[in-house]
């Protein structure tokens, strides 16, 4: 059950933010902290801090079994298997990983890869430098009404000479939850990997690899309740077993020469030199946190605050959400704007009353420019927040309007 | 706080902008952006005989951006190109927290609150780079200039 009471459990939110309780509503860009992931990090380094996979000692060992657990613990968490689970910084280092090995290793002059108009710059930018080093395309699938994807555009945009099919799982921006599975059948019809940025669906909702019908998955810990510099690269484990390293170094390698290296298997081939053991260790704990709430239990929780979060801010004259409307199809991301006030000063002004949301493109330029808006303010909804609190932001909204108004005759 | 930010000039500015609109036969012409935020300003300045004869502004930002591209106008029409740029680096010099020179930044003073919320002093700086590469390019190819700047640059 998610409550209220379980808001104890996470001391920033206690916190104030210009003299008023902080209302905090930006967990698409990182989520708050439980006390638990806290204590992980901290013991780790005044218990038992040593390097993974090296020592013999006692302490070495107990950090080796700490990293491992929290392996399996995360590929519990998926449905996958702990060999399959690699630990990188973030999603944006997964899909540069991909891109550099699977990437390079598939992907000729000629070829497609294709991305979905709804992309964060790091499900997009890896790709364009992948395209541009070797001659390959940059194919979109379009955004069609009401922010949701156009799968009807899925057999032309998808096609033979596609190699990689890349999408986010749920928008940062627009909220939509993606049909994956509607992509995948068609990413391997044509025998195309389809690579799946988990960054904003597995905080948010129950996520099964194997549901999916991804080949890959990439997810960051610190919009989990987990540290930031900790992320994951789930893949597929017999396409993993024929790609090439990323990083060379320590730790990923068997035999060394002078002219050359043989290679460990997965997961250590791709995780070269001291990985980021407490960051491993404290997601363990983020997922611990998760797997006791119940990830269907989150979800709910998220689907009836967005379904109270459209229905008050639909009250308010002149403010207009993107993306989805339906509280089924979307997650907790509701970017809005709020008649032709800029964004920046809609979140300097809700930010003075202590309510954080974020404001500007999201990390997603091109999205914003086929929506026609320079910027956007959003609000993002996680396990902690309230019905309370959305009042607050619809209150604080009413201030925002209040303070510019009369001031703008919009004679411009 | 939030009224050291918003003074009630600044809040003048954006809502009555002065010198808004394309300017036709500028010889400076630069798209401005600021990548942090997608904000994006188009600044047209027409030189004669050494001085900026007219400047002005069109693109969408928010009341700090839009505020001081439009002071900045203001101020700048008329200044020999020696002037401007002392203008511009008296305002650069006041965003990077130097102490004011009141008497050549008059009602630009004003954006002086701006500091205190370090995410906004792009916002207030982005016109003002824009007219900076304008001059910078203008002088180097000693003619018309078209071109692009961001709040990235190091001018």
């Amino acid at each position: 059950m998610i409550t209220p009471a379980l808001r104890a459990d996470f001391p920033l939110l206690h916190v104030r933010m210009n003299g008023k309780p902080l209302i905090y509503l930006d967990s698409a860009a990182t989520s708050q902290k439980p006390q638990a992931v806290l204590d992980a990090l901290l013991s780790y380094y005044r218990e038992y801090n040593a390097n993974v996979h090296r020592g013999v000692y006692e302490l070495a060992e107990r950090a080796t079994l700490a990293y491992e657990a929290a392996r399996e613990k995360v590929a519990t968490f998926i449905g996958a298997r702990a060999d399959d689970v690699i630990f990188v910084r973030g999603t944006t280092e997964s899909i540069n990983l991909i891109a550099q090995t699977y990437g390079r290793q598939n992907v000729r002059g000629g070829d497609d890869i294709v991305v979905t108009e709804m992309e964060h710059h790091s499900n997009l930018v890896p790709w364009q430098m992948l395209a541009q080093d070797k001659g390959a395309a940059i194919r979109v699938l379009p955004v069609g009404a009401e922010g949701m994807l156009d799968l009807g555009a899925l057999d032309r945009v998808i096609g033979p000479r596609t190699r990689i099919v890349s999408m986010t799982h749920q928008s940062n921006v627009l909220g939509t939850i993606n049909d994956v599975r509607a992509v995948a059948a068609r990413a391997h019809a044509v025998g195309a990997v389809l690579v799946v940025d988990g960054a904003q669906s597995v905080p948010h909702l129950p996520v099964r690899v194997a549901e999916l019908g991804c080949d890959f998955l990439a997810f960051s810990g610190h919009k989990m309740c987990g540290p930031t510099g900790i992320g994951v690269l789930w893949g597929r484990g017999e396409i993993l077993a024929k790609m090439p390293p990323f990083h060379g170094g320590g730790e990923m390698i068997e035999r060394v020469e002078y002219e050359r290296s043989t290679y460990r298997e997965s997961p250590h081939r791709f995780e070269a030199g001291t990985p980021n053991i407490a960051g491993a260790i404290a997601l363990g704990a983020a997922v611990d946190y998760l797997t006791a709430l119940g990830m269907e239990n989150v979800r709910a929780h998220e689907e009836s605050l967005v379904r109270y979060a459209i229905a008050q801010l639909s009250d308010l004259p002149d403010l207009k959400i993107l993306g989805p409307t339906d509280p089924a199809t979307r997650g907790g991301a509701i970017a809005f704007q709020l008649g032709d006030l800029h964004a920046h000063d809609v979140a300097q002004i809700l930010g003075d009353e202590g309510i954080a949301v974020r404001a500007g493109h999201h990390c997603a330029q091109p999205l914003h420019r086929k929506l026609g808006v320079p910027s956007t303010a959003r609000a993002s909804l996680y396990l902690y927040n309230t019905t309370e609190e959305i009042d607050a932001l619809v209150r604080g909204l009413e201030k925002v309007r209040a303070f510019f108004a009369g001031r703008r005759t919009g004679d411009r | 706080m939030l009224e050291e930010l918003y003074r009630e000039i600044i809040l003048d500015h954006y809502q009555h902008p002065r010198n808004r609109g394309r300017l036709d036969g500028a010889e400076i012409k630069i798209e401005g952006a600021n990548p942090s935020c997608g904000d994006e300003i188009s600044l047209y300045a027409r030189l004669r005989d050494g001085r900026i004869e007219d400047v002005r502004f069109e693109g969408h930002g928010c009341s700090i951006s839009q505020a001081s591209a439009s002071m900045m106008t203001q101020q700048m029409k008329g200044k020999t190109l020696p002037e401007a740029r002392a203008l511009i680096g008296d305002f650069k010099g006041m965003m990077r927290g130097q102490a004011p020179h009141e008497e050549a930044l008059g009602d630009l003073i004003a954006l002086q609150g701006v500091r205190k919320f370090p995410v906004r002093i792009k916002c207030a700086t982005l016109s003002w780079v824009a007219l900076e590469r304008g001059l910078d390019d203008y002088e180097s190819a000693g003619g018309a200039v078209e071109g692009t700047a961001t709040t990235e640059d190091n001018l």
